[in-house]
C-alpha cells in the first residue's frame, strides 16, 4: 500500500505538471510573434517545456519522496536494502532517457527544416556591389526565407547589415538608403547579409527569435519573413566593448504601403522601385 | 603483500615534512596537506569571485549603468567568470578532494609525483594573485572569460596579456594534476585492487584528468597565438591582417565545453561517495556508472561547437554538434536515475551532507533538460547569449559542482580534523543557499527569453523587477556564506570530536585515524574490495583490518 506521503507527492506532482500546463497557456513566457519563424519556435518551445517539466518534476518528487519516506527515524539503526544494481531496470533507465533524445532530435530537425535551415544560403549578390565583395565564402544563418523560395511571390528584399561598435547600419542596395532603423514590409521575405567593421556583434530581435554573429572578415546571412506590425528591438548579443549593453536599434514592421512611402522618400534612385 | 616503506624511512616521517599549521603555507608533499591548500585556497578565491556577482548583481537591479562604470563592469564579469572557474570550481573538484582522496582510494601513501603536485598547486596563488592585482594597475581584461578576438586584440592590451598568462599558468596546474591521478589510479594501486573495484570518484577523476590532458594544451596553443596577436601583431585571428576569428572559437571551445566536464564529472564522483554512506546502501548501478562516466568523456569531446550556432557554422555542422550534445544527456540521465535509486529504500540521515547532495540533483537536472534544449540548433538561435543561457551554466556549475562542494565539505570536514560540523547551522545554510540559488537564477531562464541578452550594464526597464528578484536572490545567497564561514572556523577549534570514523563508512580514506597520520595508515593499508558494502552486516565494525580481512593477503 502506498503511504500517504506517497499519495501526497503524487497528488502534488501531479497538480504541478497540471498548472505547468495551464502556466504555459496562460501565462506569456515568450515575446510576441512578429516573424513565420517565430509560431515554429515556439511549437518547439512547447513541446521542449513540457517534457522538460514532466522530467523535472519526476525527478524532485524522487528525490523529496526518498529523503522524506526512507529517512532513518529515531532509534533506527542499521542498513538499507543491499541492491547493488537491477539490470532491466538500468536498461530500462537507458532507453527511455535515449527514447527521449531521439524523439527531441528529430522533432527539432523538422523544425529546423522548416525554418529553412537546411537550405543553402544565398544572397543575390548582384545588389551588393561595392559594401562587400562575393568571392567570399558566406555562411548561413537560419532563416525561413531564402530567394529562391519565397512562398507567397512577393519581391526579397536585401539588406545589407553593417555593425560597428555601437551601432547597426542597414544599406538598402536598391535603393542606396542607409539608415541606423531597419524598415521592413509586413509579409516579404527579407535576406541581409551582414558584415562587421570592427568585433563580432550578433543581430538578435526577440520578437523574431532569430539571431545570427555578424562578423568581421566573414560575412553571414540571415533571412527571415516579418508577420506582424510594429516596432520591436534589435539587440546586440555578443559582448563588443563598453557600451555593449547600450547597443541596440529599432526594427519597423510595416504595411507594404507604408515601407513604399518610406522607401520613396529616402531613395535616392526613385526610380528602382520596390 | 607490503607496500611499505622500508625501515630506514619509516623511523620518524614527522621530521621530513614541516609539521603544524605552518605546513599549510610551505611546499609540503604530503597530499592531505595539498589538498587542503587547494581547498582553502579555492575558497578564498571564491570569496573574491562572490564578491564580483555581487557587484554585478547590484548594477543588475537597475535598468542604467549606475553603479559600476562601463569598462570596470566587464572587467569585474570576466574576471568573475576567471575566478569562479579556473581558481574555485577546478581547483577544488579536481586539485582538492582529488589530492586528499585519491591516494586513500588507490590504497598508497602518496600521489605518484608529489613534487609535481606541490608545484602544480603553488602555481595557482600567483596566477590568481596576477590576474586580481591586474585590475589595480591598468585595469583588468574586459573581453569576457571566453576572450574571442577581434574584443579581446582591441580592448587595452595589459589586462589582456595578464589574463593569457595567469590562465596558461592555471591550464598548466591543471595538466600536471591531470597527469598526476591518470599515473597515481592506474600505477599505485594497492596490489590486489582492481580497476572495478575502485570508488566512483576514482572513475571520475580518471575520465576528467583524460579530458584534461587531451584539451588543456589546446587552449593554452590558442592563448598563446592570442597573445602574439595582441603583443606580436602577427595575424592569426585579427581579420584585418586575414586571420580568422571562427578558428579561435573552435579552439576555445574545444577546451572549453570539455572544461564544463572538468568541472562536473569530479562532482558526480563526489556525489556517489556522499549518497552511499548517508543512505546506508551500495552504489546503485556501479559498472553503469563508470560506463557512463566513459561515455561522458567521449561525448564530451565532440559537442564544442553547440556553443557556436550562431557564429555562422555551416548546417551539417550544426546537425553533428546537436545530436552529438543531445546524447550525453544518455549518460548523464543514468547517473541520475542510479543516484535516486541510491536514496531508495535506505536508511537515509538527513543531514547537511545530504541535503546538498541532493539539492545538487535537483538543481542539476533542470541545468540538464535546459541544456537538452540549448543544443537544439532551432531552440538555440533565440536564447544564445542571453540571460537563459547565463541561467542555464550557473544551475550546472553552481547547483551543481558548488553544492556538492559544500556537500562534500560537511562530509569530509571529520577527516579533515577529526572535528564534527554543527548540523543546525548546516542546514540553515543549505536552506538560504538553496532558496537563493533558486531565486537568483531561475527568474533569468524568463529573462533570456524574453530579450535580454548575457554581459550587458544597461538593459530593457521591463526587466527591472525579475532583475531585482535575481538580485535579492544572489543576496541571499551571499549572506548564506556567514553561518558557513562561521560553522567551519568555529567547529574547527571547538567542534565536537568526531572520532575516526563518525558516518561508518566504508571507504578506504575512513579506515585509519582522522585526521590521518603523514602516511595515511600506521602499518599495511587495507585493501577495499567492497567501498560500497553496506546493507551487508547488521553491525558495521569499520577498522582497518576488519573489512574484507579474508581477502587481504
Amino acid at each position: 500500500m502506498l503511504s500517504p506521503t506517497a499519495i501526497y507527492t503524487i497528488l502534488i506532482s501531479v497538480a504541478i505538471v497540471i498548472g505547468g500546463i495551464w502556466a504555459e497557456d496562460h501565462l506569456k513566457i515568450l515575446p510576441d510573434i512578429a516573424s513565420s519563424n517565430a509560431p515554429i519556435y515556439d511549437e518547439l518551445f512547447n513541446v521542449l517545456f513540457i517534457i522538460g517539466t514532466i522530467l523535472f518534476v519526476g525527478m524532485t518528487a524522487l528525490v523529496v519522496y526518498s529523503l522524506i519516506n526512507f529517512r532513518r527515524k529515531q532509534g533506527e539503526t542499521g542498513d538499507g536494502i543491499a541492491i547493488e544494481d537491477n539490470l532491466p531496470l538500468e536498461i530500462l533507465w537507458t532507453a527511455v532517457p535515449a527514447v527521449v533524445v531521439l524523439f527531441v532530435g528529430l522533432y527539432s530537425y523538422d523544425i529546423y527544416e522548416r525554418m529553412g535551415g537546411m537550405q543553402l544560403q544565398s544572397h543575390d549578390n548582384s545588389h551588393s556591389h561595392h559594401l562587400m565583395k562575393s568571392d567570399k565564402r558566406i555562411w548561413g544563418g537560419i532563416g525561413s526565407a531564402s530567394n529562391e523560395q519565397s512562398s507567397n511571390n512577393l519581391p526579397v528584399i536585401d539588406v545589407e547589415l553593417t555593425a560597428m561598435q555601437f551601432a547597426f547600419l542597414f544599406n538598402y542596395p536598391k535603393g542606396e538608403i542607409i539608415s541606423g532603423e531597419l524598415h521592413v514590409p509586413l509579409g516579404h521575405s527579407i535576406s541581409m547579409k551582414m558584415e562587421s567593421k570592427d568585433v563580432i556583434h550578433a543581430f538578435w530581435v526577440p520578437e523574431f527569435r532569430l539571431k545570427q554573429d555578424v562578423i568581421p572578415g566573414q560575412p553571414t546571412i540571415l533571412n527571415f519573413t516579418p508577420t506582424k506590425a510594429g516596432r520591436y528591438p534589435i539587440i546586440c548579443a555578443e559582448l563588443c566593448g563598453p557600451y555593449h549593453g547600450g547597443m541596440r536599434s529599432t526594427v519597423v514592421v510595416e504595411e507594404p504601403d507604408d515601407y513604399q512611402a518610406w522607401f520613396e522618400k529616402n531613395a535616392k534612385k526613385t526610380e528602382l522601385k520596390l | 603483500m607490503s607496500i611499505s616503506l622500508p625501515p630506514s624511512l619509516q623511523e620518524d616521517p614527522k621530521t621530513l615534512q614541516p609539521t603544524g599549521w605552518l605546513r599549510y603555507l610551505s611546499f609540503s608533499l604530503d597530499h592531505k596537506v595539498i589538498g587542503l591548500q587547494y581547498l582553502i585556497c579555492g575558497f578564498l578565491f571564491y570569496l573574491i569571485g562572490g564578491l564580483l556577482a555581487g557587484a554585478i548583481r547590484i548594477e543588475l537591479s537597475s535598468p542604467i549603468s549606475d553603479f559600476l562604470s562601463r569598462d570596470v563592469y566587464n572587467q569585474v564579469l570576466t574576471l568573475h567568470g576567471t575566478i569562479m572557474i579556473f581558481l574555485w570550481i577546478v581547483p577544488v573538484v579536481n586539485g582538492a578532494f582529488g589530492n586528499y582522496l585519491i591516494p586513500f582510494y588507490v590504497g598508497a601513501r602518496d600521489m605518484a609525483f608529489p613534487r609535481l603536485n606541490a608545484v602544480a598547486f603553488w602555481l595557482i596563488p600567483p596566477a590568481g594573485l596576477m590576474l586580481i592585482t591586474s585590475y589595480f594597475i591598468n585595469g583588468a581584461a574586459q573581453s569576457g572569460w571566453t576572450a574571442y578576438p577581434p574584443l579581446s586584440i582591441t580592448t587595452p592590451a595589459a589586462g589582456q596579456i595578464v589574463w593569457i598568462l595567469s590562465v596558461l599558468l592555471l591550464g598548466g596546474s591543471s595538466i600536471f594534476g591531470g597527469i598526476n591521478f591518470i599515473a597515481t589510479i592506474l600505477k599505485l594501486r594497492r596490489p590486489g585492487l582492481k580497476l572495478m573495484q575502485l570508488p566512483m570518484y576514482c572513475w571520475a577523476m580518471l575520465g576528467t584528468s583524460i579530458l584534461v590532458v587531451l584539451s588543456t594544451p589546446v587552449l593554452a596553443g590558442t592563448l598563446i597565438l592570442l597573445s602574439f596577436d595582441i603583443v606580436a601583431h602577427t595575424g592569426f585571428f585579427n581579420p584585418t591582417l586575414g586571420g580568422n576569428v571562427i578558428v579561435y572559437q573552435h579552439l576555445f571551445w574545444f577546451y572549453s565545453h570539455p572544461a564544463v566536464y572538468i568541472m562536473v564529472l569530479p562532482a558526480f564522483g563526489l556525489v556517489s561517495e556522499i549518497l552511499p554512506v548517508h543512505a546506508r546502501k551500495p552504489l546503485f548501478g556501479y559498472t553503469t556508472m563508470v560506463y557512463s562516466i566513459m561515455g561522458i568523456v567521449v561525448l564530451g569531446l565532440v559537442v564544442w561547437a553547440h556553443h557556436m550556432f550562431t557564429s555562422g557554422t555551416p548546417p551539417w555542422m550544426r546537425l553533428f554538434f546537436t545530436i552529438a550534445t543531445s546524447f550525453i544527456a544518455v549518460p548523464t540521465g543514468i547517473k541520475f536515475f542510479n543516484w535516486v535509486a541510491t536514496l531508495w529504500g535506505g536508511r537515509i540521515s538527513l543531514n547537511s551532507a545530504i541535503l546538498f547532495s541532493c539539492g545538487f540533483i535537483v538543481n542539476f537536472v533542470l541545468g540538464g533538460i535546459t541544456g537538452v534544449a540549448l543544443a537544439q540548433v532551432p531552440f538555440d538561435v533565440h536564447v544564445h547569449d542571453t540571460y537563459f543561457v547565463v541561467a542555464h551554466f550557473h544551475y550546472i556549475v553552481y547547483g551543481g559542482s558548488v553544492f556538492v562542494i559544500f556537500s562534500s565539505i560537511y562530509h569530509w570536514f571529520p577527516k579533515f580534523t577529526g572535528k564534527m560540523l554543527n548540523e543546525n547551522l548546516g542546514k540553515f545554510h543549505f536552506v538560504l543557499t538553496f532558496i537563493g540559488f533558486n531565486l537568483c537564477f531561475a527568474p533569468q531562464h524568463w529573462l533570456g527569453l524574453n530579450g535580454m541578452p548575457r554581459r550587458v550594464a544597461e538593459y530593457d526597464p521591463q526587466f527591472t523587477l525579475v532583475n531585482q528578484i535575481s538580485s535579492f536572490g544572489a543576496l541571499l545567497m551571499a549572506l548564506s556564506t556567514l553561518p558557513f564561514l562561521w560553522n567551519i572556523i568555529y567547529s574547527s577549534f571547538k567542534g565536537k570530536a568526531s572520532g575516526d570514523n563518525p558516518w561508518q563508512a566504508l571507504t578506504a580514506e575512513w579506515l585509519t585515524s582522522s585526521p590521518p597520520p603523514i602516511e595515511n595508515w600506521i602499518g599495511e593499508a587495507p585493501l577495499v574490495k567492497k567501498p560500497y558494502g553496506y546493507g551487508h552486516q547488521e553491525k558495521l565494525q569499520p577498522s582497518s583490518k576488519s573489512i574484507n580481512e579474508d581477502e587481504n593477503s
